[in-house]
């Protein structure tokens, strides 16, 4: 089969430079190329070098490099060269010469969002976005070798591809890719390009190195933070610390002449920000200027006060339920031993390494923002609600990400306020840096949760009911309450769901109710990495320590036994318990604790072997994590994702809270809300386990069973069953 | 105006000498590769070498560095070749974000010159740099494999 030639593609190029898309970049022969961040700089050079796009997912120089686009956007979670490695597969490109690009949103937008999905959010850069950038690579492939077909005027069947190397087998001729790209970018694209069958892969599923190191090892790489423009001025800005209240007055006089201060301006009903020509006089001066804060009810909520509405929510009346069997009521009535149990889990603060940051540059006719987010479409979008433009208007640049953890998904709070003091200094580049304790203060934090767990034994020790109580603050009701159903939010069940890829309970209880009662604080909420299954896998895989505890069976064979149905569930379970020993004697003094879960798509388990002093120190010696995510398309950067995860997860477990005081949450930094350092980290020994069926995450999963299996080996060192968190505020000298 | 010699270069830097050294790096020499993450000497982020020693940046005043050899991590390679640091984090993908891996390999580097071999209890006391993304595991291995090049 031959492919015509497609539609010139000057006719989109007219049109998008009509439509205002241009860029500001002087690139008119190539505004595909225009709209581009090559690498890691939002700097672009004033001619790009004009190569040929085979389709927006491919483009192929002259000298055989392959420039592969990227949608979702690295954190340091390998998703970049992860989804490129899909791309390459298909392509059937020489890995060596493969390099990356980031299109902006502005260009997705004005070529019908050809690159669909730009969220880096839910563990699902890949596993959403798999089988179209897939048949991207493939339908290059076709192209290529079919323009090399032509040129030879053979079969294209009796041709070949390696590592960018095309050979007519017959004659033995061969060509390369960046020799018949021009013609291949000039034919129309196959309707469905076939896939590889996985278990042919030799770039997916192998532990290649990232794409992005070289940059981050000198200090080239330029994140958000870093960004130099002409011109450019430095704002900083100081937030209402009652999140909600609104900026009453501030007295511009008392800090417009210090050094380098430019303008003192208000940002929306609830900041003022100082801009100033550097950010450290900006700084300086925001911190001394006068401002007036609104007070309002929230200036009364406390941590105190706010425990008090969700323990009320742990036996109000609710008609919210997440799983359903049988009467779990009724049966715990009846049950020979009944177990009860309630939970709490606070407040976190991303704390990502690199504060929030936006630039901005506003005129009168175009908005641009250079923005680390993890939804470049939402920047865009939030630009030019702020802007007062078109979107067609408006970019948003790619800037690289000194750390997301769904802190620069969860809310565009920075990207909205950069332009509102552009907005006031029309013309002039203004980068605006929260500072660290502003970013504490106003984050977005993972919710607030109480849990009321009651579970019902026969007089064999069998589990017949259960029933789990959250009550919790909703991240949907805050972000995206169009997501409410009935004024309910379905996210709080995460993991503990009948069932679905998102977070399936692994559980065959006969009588089971899972409910919720909502109950939102003032304190913004967001999604915080692994979100509502980090509550919800301690809350359950505790629980059943406990009820195995009572029921005066091991915690590992009380739970096979209700799992018969869930062999996913079981298998990384199955796989930690081997690896770990479990069942055999541990070193002296060392004790172990197991948690499974599922989320994202992905099947975790965990075993842990802790160690507690007399003194009541806690030393986490060795993890054994398990992962079955469907397709391993790097097993070497999920091994790293492990790892990460139980630093994270353990940072909020070991130091994690943020409390409230007077409506404002008072930790303001490292100091107060510490995390995990080197010599707090285990050793941690990866399994992954994929069984090549499905297709899960994998920036997440780990993380919900990082706390619950600590918890488990800390209940079987101490006797003490830990139900509030952070650990920091507890006792753990043996009982 | 101050001079400050920088990577080997004297220059002059227009900032008040009471500003944190970070600032001054970032913003008056344009030298963006130490980060800023906390202010307060808490992360290391921001951690460059002064006579050959670790030092959090944001946390001393240019005043205190003047007449000193200030080493920030774009200085760290020599004529062109990395560090041997820098050479393992690359070999080993040690990297996630990457943000806060100029200021720990500058503590490693700092680390690695007073104590050649390293034990896991000196990297634990030297190394106290924040990774959110949880690279720490590769960080030790990177120091050890360092310590070996």
């Amino acid at each position: 089969m031959n492919y015509m030639p497609k539609m010139d593609r000057r006719s989109f190029l007219v049109t998008s430079a009509a439509a205002g898309l241009a860029l500001g970049f002087n690139i008119p022969d190539n505004a595909e190329a225009a709209g581009m961040q090559t690498g890691m700089s939002a700097q672009l050079p004033a001619q790009m070098p004009v190569a040929p796009e085979i389709n927006a997912w491919v483009v192929i120089n002259p000298d055989d490099t392959v420039v592969i686009r990227i949608a979702r956007v690295d954190m340091g979670q390998g998703t970049l060269t992860g989804l490129a490695q899909l791309v390459a597969e298909e392509l059937e490109c020489d890995w060596s010469k493969v390099t990356w690009d980031y299109p902006t949103p502005g260009l997705n937008l004005s070529r019908k969002r050809i690159w669909q999905n730009y969220q880096t959010a839910g563990s699902q850069g890949i596993r959403q976005s798999q089988k179209y950038v897939r048949e991207g690579g493939a339908a290059a492939r076709m192209m290529l070798i079919q323009a090399a077909a032509n040129e030879w005027k053979v079969p294209v069947g009796e041709c070949t591809v390696d590592k960018g190397v095309i050979t007519h087998t017959a004659s033995k001729r061969t060509t390369t890719y960046g020799k018949v790209a021009a013609a291949a970018a000039k034919l129309n694209a196959p309707a469905e390009p076939k896939l590889k069958d996985p278990k042919d892969w030799k770039i997916a599923g192998k532990p290649v190195k990232r794409l992005d190191t070289a940059d981050k090892i000198t200090g080239k790489q330029i994140y958000g933070i870093d960004i130099k423009l002409p011109g450019m001025l430095n704002a900083a800005i100081r937030q209402s610390p009652v999140i909600g209240n609104k900026i009453k007055s501030f007295d511009a006089a008392a800090v417009e002449k210090m050094p380098g201060v430019k303008k003192v301006v208000q940002v929306g009903d609830d900041a003022a920000a100082v801009v100033a020509d550097t950010w450290y006089h900006a700084k300086t001066a925001i911190e001394a200027l006068p401002i007036v804060w609104e007070e309002t009810a929230s200036n009364k909520v406390s941590s105190e006060t706010i425990a008090a509405v969700l323990k009320e929510g742990l036996t109000a009346d609710t008609k919210f339920v997440g799983n359903k069997q049988g009467d779990a009521l009724a049966e715990l009535g009846k049950a020979a031993k009944k177990i009860e149990a309630v939970y709490g889990y606070p407040y976190q603060n991303h704390a990502p390494m690199e504060p929030m940051n936006c630039t901005a540059l506003w005129t009168a006719d175009k908005c641009e923002v250079w923005s680390p987010s993890q939804n470049a479409e939402t920047s865009l979008a939030v630009c030019a609600a702020a802007s007062g433009l078109p979107v067609a208007q408006c970019e948003s640049y790619r800037m690289s990400l000194g750390g997301g953890f769904g802190r620069r998904a969860s809310s565009h709070d920075f990207v909205q306020q950069a332009v509102l003091i552009a907005k006031q200094m029309p013309g002039t580049p203004i980068k605006l840096i929260w500072s660290r304790e502003e970013d504490m203060l106003r984050g977005r934090f993972h919710p607030i949760s109480q849990a009321k767990l009651t579970g019902g034994l026969d007089d064999k020790g069998n589990l017949t009911s259960l029933h789990m109580r959250i009550s919790s603050q909703s991240i949907v009701a805050n972000l995206i309450p169009q997501l409410l159903k009935d004024g309910m939010d379905s996210f709080v069940f995460q993991g503990l769901n009948p069932g679905g890829t998102e977070g399936a309970f692994g559980y065959d209880i006969p009588n089971l109710l899972i409910d919720h009662s909502m109950r939102n604080p003032h304190i913004t909420p967001g999604f915080w990495r692994g979100v509502n299954n980090n509550q919800n896998a301690i809350y359950l895989e505790c629980f059943m320590d406990e009820l195995a505890n009572a029921a005066g069976q091991d915690p590992l064979e009380f739970r096979r036994k209700l799992m018969a149905k869930f062999p996913k569930h079981l298998g990384t379970l199955n796989a930690v318990a081997e690896k770990i020993g479990w069942g055999t004697k541990p070193p002296e003094g060392v004790f172990r604790g197991i948690a499974q879960h599922m989320g994202y798509g992905s099947y975790v388990a965990a075993a842990s072997e802790v160690s507690v002093s007399k003194s009541g120190a806690l030393k986490i010696h060795r993890i054994v994590a398990a992962t079955n995510c469907g397709h391993a398309v790097n097993p070497q950067q999920i091994q790293y994702q492990i790892e990460g995860s139980f630093v994270y997860g353990l940072s909020a477990l070991l130091y994690g809270e943020c409390t409230v005081a007077g409506g404002k949450i008072e930790q303001e930094n490292f100091d107060t809300y510490n995390v995990m350092r080197m010599d707090e980290m285990p050793v941690v020994e990866s399994i992954i386990m994929p069984s090549n069926d499905f297709w899960g995450g994998v920036g997440e999963p780990t993380i919900f069973v990082a706390a619950p299996s600590v918890l488990n080996a800390i209940f079987a060192a101490t006797g003490k069953r830990i139900r509030t968190f952070p650990l920091k505020n507890h006792d753990l000298r043996s009982a | 105006m101050v001079k400050l010699n920088i990577n080997g270069k004297t220059q002059d830097v227009d900032v008040d000498p009471s500003t944190p050294l970070l600032w001054a790096l970032r913003e008056n020499a344009g030298l963006t590769g130490t980060k800023y993450g906390c202010g307060i000497a808490q992360c290391g982020a921001c951690t460059v070498h002064i006579d050959g020693r670790a030092a959090r940046s944001c946390s001393v005043p240019v005043s205190s560095a003047m007449g000193k050899q200030i080493t920030t991590i774009e200085g760290l390679a020599v004529n062109g070749k990395l560090h041997p640091v820098q050479q393992v984090w690359l070999d080993k993908d040690v990297p996630q974000c990457g943000y806060c891996q100029s200021g720990m390999m500058m503590a490693v580097a700092a680390l690695l010159k007073q104590k050649p071999k390293p034990t896991d209890a000196d990297i634990d006391k030297a190394i106290t740099n924040i990774c959110r993304c949880g690279t720490y595991s590769r960080v030790r291995e990177g120091i050890h494999a360092a310590a070996k090049a």
